[in-house]
């Protein structure tokens, strides 16, 4: 067993759990956070993208104990009192369907936006289908995803 | 703002779901959960000598390791196929047994020969993998067109020659005799690739028995609970209807893939009656590629004979369908009904004839898919049009427009009546958008890059709001498929519509509400939609064949017409009018030409309070209705894809895609063109990404997001979308449905867009680097590709 000490979306937690558990896995089944989605088994699709310390990571690749005394924000951490930018403009636009993707969309889409920000390049359509080749949507075909993320963009 | 028919509102369901708070089957957790893992074949083919449980019992955690002798013997019975198709010789098709937990045999890698619940999931998978089971391999069986050759392995023994049916439609005769006096004949081998569904949730299943009630509880990842439970209850003997409530809570994504009850349910409902724990187990991404049903895998020749002024004179076609190892749910409907009655296309043709023989083959069941049948006979047709069209050196969007039907009702040699369209129309708004008239010169700006550019067309029709219950049932379906409504006016005038649609991504809680506020006046955010739940919806057929439009909103329709009727008496009452000068507008309920009134929420309190009522009525405010099509409806459009490909390496990158679509009367143009977006991204990766591959030992080789490609964010371009509507005249709102046409209409229009950059006829789907390549290359030198 391991002691897992997280700051999860503000709040400090502190959980023993089996040293194999996923972060994933601790979200989901531990806090019951269960907005964080598992949607393959080859850290392939992004449905669990969570923000650790501040960047985007797939919660399914690292272990909890791993990333003990990191802070993690979930999509249920995300809106501050009102929806964040990016929940907001994907409900704008059109960007999700059947939802399964949307978190995992939404931590990267954010993440994204962060990182061209902070280096001062353009968000540029092509530059968010390329950032988006972690996450697999098989409802919206992108189109919208795509310019939920770029609406968002402009306004964060 | 408007939130009526027409209006472009945002969807009321999105809050949950970007917050993180959607409630999917694998959030639930109940008090005392167990959990199941599979034990699955790891062989295509073999008899099952022995199954050895006792280590696997002795592991922590384990409650119980189940087996097929048992659940048989606890008489579930097999799982099923709802629709009987007869060969041409009368005979029925060759249904062989499915168990849940096979018993004797195992058909394909993946096949479920036991159980094991215990109190982790870890625990049961790693139980799982302590049960040793002893096999004897037997000769496999993968490809489908091996599949009827001597010699091929037997699958089931009472289907000689792993065939399932074989089934015609049309006139062989005339047809043979219009090819024969056709001025040109196009001949093509086409293969139909087999495809994985991949909704993104894993199927999922949290199954409850209640000891004391004995009632079941089932939680499960279903486009139709109903439908499951019906299934459950009549073929597998769970429990009764009554005993056994299936609740399909938020669920993401179906694609076709969770119209069908599999053996997982099943197993897990059974389980959590021996156990008496409540049993859950959800997918992983391996299990899903292993189980969940596949779609298409057809392989097909065509003739299609022309005559000297480009008239289409006759089509014959004979295809081969592989249906896997067993008979999925409809899995017979769709290379029969689905696919032969839509070969026409939307082309004035007097000589049809099709014939289909379905085989068994040690793969994945394969059943319906986004667009199921209809997507197979759009690729033969279109591909078909557009090789005739450059071996006659004609036009391909002239000589389809020389062909096109243009006066409906039009009846299709394969019994469907075409009831409304403008395909000429379509044709026209498509190449508008598309700039074909510019195309020479992006085509001479791509070739001076040393790139290759391509225009394909694709004309696209579809038999939608399936279905008209005795049409259906007079061709062997097992079920009806009309659908069914509830409206509920509460005493405060909110509006409850209990739907036996559901909504796993198509956006009913907003639709469905738009035509309630469309008809009644009031804001959709009193009215609330409820699906998805056999306790609160009376009975439902579900969603899947583009119907919640055209048959579950008519249902809905037919619902307020008996609200709207009552509503109207009393308030005529009321106001001392007559009923036939009363109006329902802007939220209130008006005596027309004066100032009389009641607002909408007054009706609905005066309903319940029954203090003034008409003499008779009985007090309340809520009605119910089924809906039963009259025909099937038929989306078309146009669908152009231009390419650009990269000789040197077969690279091919889709630069543009239009479509024009007539879908009727659109409740809401955001989300219909998100359905669009959607099943084109589907169509491109059938057309250049997705294949389901196996071994000749019958191993899966794509079964996992390393291996089978899933069309990405940055493999597709954005999408220019037309709409040009004609109405549909056969139902109340004039809908015609949405939800399939991506994927049906785009990959033919690609692979033709590709096949005109490259020069060459000879390329089968999926498109990649690669096959391009090959293509190239043999195009060049026959000798070169091999």
């Amino acid at each position: 067993m391991a002691n897992v000490k997280l700051t999860v979306n503000g709040r400090a937690v502190s959980r023993d759990v089996p040293d194999t558990t996923l972060l994933s896995e601790f979200l989901r089944e531990t806090l019951r956070l269960t907005g964080t989605h598992v949607g393959c088994d080859t850290s392939q699709c992004g449905a669990c993208v969570v923000h650790v310390n501040g960047k985007a990571m797939k919660s399914c690749t690292v272990l909890a104990a791993a990333i003990s005394g990191g802070e993690v924000t979930t999509v249920e951490g995300l809106a501050n009192g009102s929806l964040h930018p990016m929940q907001t403009a994907f409900n704008d636009n059109h960007g999700l369907q059947c939802g399964f993707c949307t978190p995992g969309m939404i931590m990267t889409g954010v993440d994204m936006v962060n990182r061209y920000k902070a280096a001062g390049r353009e968000l540029t359509e092509e530059a968010i289908r390329h950032e988006l080749e972690g996450n697999i949507c098989r409802c919206t075909g992108y189109h919208n995803i795509v310019k939920s993320i770029q609406d968002a963009a402009a306004k964060m | 703002m408007s939130e009526g028919i027409g209006a472009r509102v945002k969807r009321k369901e999105d809050k949950r779901f970007i917050t993180g708070k959607g409630k999917y089957t694998d959030d639930i957790r109940m008090e005392n959960q167990a959990y199941a893992a599979f034990v699955r074949s790891p062989h295509a083919h073999a008899r099952v000598l022995g199954i050895d449980t006792s280590a696997a019992e002795a592991m922590e955690g384990v409650v119980a390791v189940l087996n097929g002798q048992q659940l048989t013997g606890d008489g579930i019975g097999n799982i099923i196929c709802g629709w009987a198709i007869t060969s041409k010789d009368g005979s029925p098709m060759n249904m062989g047994a499915w168990s849940a937990l096979a018993t004797e045999k195992v058909r394909y890698v993946g096949d479920a020969v036991a159980v094991v619940i215990a109190d982790s999931q870890s625990q049961a998978r790693l139980a799982a993998e302590a049960v040793e089971v002893e096999y004897e391999e037997l000769p496999v069986l993968v490809s489908t067109r091996d599949a009827l050759a001597d010699g091929a392995a037997q699958i089931h023994d009472n289907a000689p020659g792993n065939l399932i049916y074989d089934w015609e439609i049309g006139d062989a005769a005339a047809t043979d005799a219009a090819l024969a006096g056709s001025a040109h004949v196009t001949e093509m081998e086409i293969t139909n690739n087999r495809l994985s569904p991949n909704p993104m949730e894993p199927r999922s299943a949290v199954a409850i028995y209640d000891e004391a009630e004995e009632h079941y509880t089932l939680y499960t990842t279903s486009q139709n609970p109903h439908v499951a439970r019906l299934v459950l209850s009549a073929f597998y003997n769970v429990a009764p209807e009554h005993k056994l409530r299936v609740i399909a809570p938020d669920v993401g994504g179906g694609f076709g893939s969770k119209i069908y009850i599999y053996p997982e349910e099943i197993t897990c409902l059974w389980a959590s009656m021996k156990t008496g724990r409540s049993v859950k187990w959800t997918s992983d991404r391996s299990e899903a590629f292993l189980t969940d049903a596949h779609g298409r895998d057809h392989v097909s020749t065509a003739k299609m004979g022309f005559d000297a002024n480009g008239r289409i004179t006759g089509f014959k076609v004979d295809t081969i369908a592989n249906f896997g190892a067993y008979m999925s749910l409809f899995s017979s409907a769709v290379p029969t009904y689905l696919y032969a009655t839509l070969l026409s296309g939307q082309y004035n043709i007097s000589n049809i004839h099709c014939n289909v023989r379905a085989v068994y083959t040690n793969t994945v069941p394969v059943d319906a898919y986004r667009g199921a049948g209809r997507p197979e006979a759009c690729y033969l047709i279109e591909r078909m049009m557009e090789t005739a069209a450059r071996e006659m050196g004609k036009d391909p969007a002239e000589l389809r427009r020389a062909n096109f039907i243009t006066q409906f009702p039009h009846e299709t040699p394969v019994i469907m009546t075409y009831d409304a369209g403008d395909f000429g129309g379509n044709l026209d708004k498509a190449m508008a958008a598309a700039d074909v008239a510019g195309f020479a010169a992006r085509k001479a700006e791509a070739a001076a890059r040393g790139k290759l550019r391509g225009l394909g067309y694709s004309a696209y029709i579809e038999a939608c709001g399936i279905a008209p219950s005795q049409a259906v049932g007079s061709l062997g379906a097992g079920v009806g498929l009309w659908e069914s409504a509830e409206v509920r006016v509460n005493p405060v005038g909110t509006v409850e519509i209990l739907t036996g649609s559901h909504s796993h991504g198509q956006g009913h809680e907003t639709t469905f509400a738009q035509i309630v506020a469309d008809r009644f006046g009031i804001p959709i955010d009193n009215v609330q939609v409820v699906h998805g739940d056999t306790d609160k919806v009376q009975f439902g057929m579900g969603t899947y064949g583009s119907r919640s439009g055209a048959v579950g909103m008519s249902a809905i329709v037919k619902a307020m017409d008996k609200v709207e009727a009552k509503v109207k008496k009393i308030a005529a009452h009321t106001l001392e009018a007559s009923e036939d000068d009363i109006v329902i507008e802007g939220g209130a309920v008006k005596v027309a030409g004066t100032d009389k009134q009641m607002l909408w929420h007054e009706v609905g309190l005066a309903a319940y309070t029954a203090h003034n009522l008409p003499d008779g009525m009985e007090p309340g405010l809520k009605e119910g209705a089924f809906y039963d099509p009259v025909n099937f409806t038929f989306p078309a459009g146009v669908y152009i894809a231009e390419v650009e490909v990269d000789p040197e390496t077969g690279v091919t990158k889709i630069v543009q895609f239009t479509a024009a679509d007539d879908f009727g009367t659109i409740i809401n143009p955001m989300i219909v063109e998100g359905q669009v977006h959607g099943g084109i991204a589907q169509g491109v990766g059938q057309a250049m990404l997705e294949n389901v591959s196996y071994d000749a030992d019958g191993q899966l080789l794509t079964g996992s997001y390393m291996d089978y490609c899933m069309p990405r964010a940055d493999d597709l371009p954005s999408y220019t979308l037309e709409h040009n509507t004609t109405v549909c005249p056969n139902n109340p709102l004039g809908i015609k449905g949405c939800g399939e046409a991506g994927a049906i209409g785009s990959p033919p229009a690609v692979i033709n867009a590709i096949t005109d950059a490259i020069g060459t006829n000879d390329l089968q789907m999926p498109a990649t680097p690669q096959a391009v390549w090959r293509a190239i290359q043999a195009a060049k030198s026959p000798m070169a590709a091999e």
